[in-house]
């Protein structure tokens, strides 16, 4: 029985990005190659903001590829051709315990999805008229947001010159 | 749209990044796993949002995303430099503080 609020074009989107993002999640904890998983890395974030756009957050959906896509993306690599990681298998990617690893991720997603079932089962989520408005968003940033806002464009600031003292060669 | 679509795709990815973190050996590995959990809880930031029809849950998600830019930036720089002290980034072999 499909409530009325559903719309289902939505829902087979949804399932089928959250399809592709699943696997490609699963392939990048699992796979043996470091530079694999950073391509596997770049489609779940892909999703993401697919994701985002389903959910009417354009403007987050926008700022994801640009951040992530863009420009953690390009650090991953480049991380990976700096500490030269060989191109190829590698057998050794994973701990000797890695094993247990698996009753933990199992453990967590189930209690999360039992508390997520009982809680949000049967209610659904009426459809937006428009996409949330960029001005809301700038409104909040720039009114009771703004303490916040300045305190982050520091961590910024500190995170880059940190950066390059601790990567630079002495 | 079901609410638990989304909410749902959030803890599968999150144990997904928690099993990376705990499993994988190298260094830049781990920080995508990272990357993978602080991508789940944009995704339900973002769900919140759309079932309150507010926009507080996209502010907090754009400072998850600027952190998680910082947090990359130093996070690669240390492995780097442990990479040209040590000729290694495998997290089991940086033992040196071990009692």
């Amino acid at each position: 029985m499909i409530a009325a609020d559903v719309n289902v074009a939505q829902n087979v989107g949804f399932y089928i990005i959250a399809a592709i993002m699943v696997y490609a999640a699963l392939r990048v904890v699992t796979t043996r190659n470091v530079v694999h998983a950073a391509l596997w890395l770049v489609t779940v974030l892909g999703g993401v903001a697919a994701q985002y756009v389903l959910a009417a957050a354009e403007f987050v959906a926008v700022s994801q590829v640009m951040v992530y896509i863009g420009a953690v993306m390009v650090l991953f690599l480049f991380g990976i051709m700096l500490t030269r990681a060989t191109i190829g298998a590698e057998g050794d990617l994973n701990n000797r315990n890695w094993a247990m690893g698996i009753p933990v991720a199992v453990a967590l997603i189930g209690v999360m999805s039992w508390v997520i079932i009982d809680e949000y089962g049967s209610s659904t989520i009426a459809e937006p008229e428009t996409a949330m408005p960029t001005e809301a968003i700038s409104d909040i940033y720039l009114r009771e947001g703004l303490v916040p806002f300045l305190a982050l464009s520091f961590v910024l600031l500190a995170a880059a010159i940190g950066a390059i003292v601790l990567a630079r060669k002495d | 749209m079901y609410a638990v679509n989304f909410l749902l795709l959030g803890a599968v990815m999150f144990g997904l990044g928690v099993f990376g973190v705990l499993a994988r050996r190298n260094a830049v590995t781990v920080l995508m796993s990272i990357e993978l959990i602080l991508n789940a809880v944009n995704v339900n930031l973002i769900a919140f949002a759309l079932m309150n029809n507010s926009a507080e849950g996209h502010v907090f998600a754009l400072y998850v995303i600027a952190v998680a830019a910082a947090e990359v930036g130093v996070g690669l720089a240390m492995v780097l430099m442990i990479y040209r002290n040590r000729r290694s980034i495998a997290l089991d072999e940086l033992s040196t503080m071990r009692g």
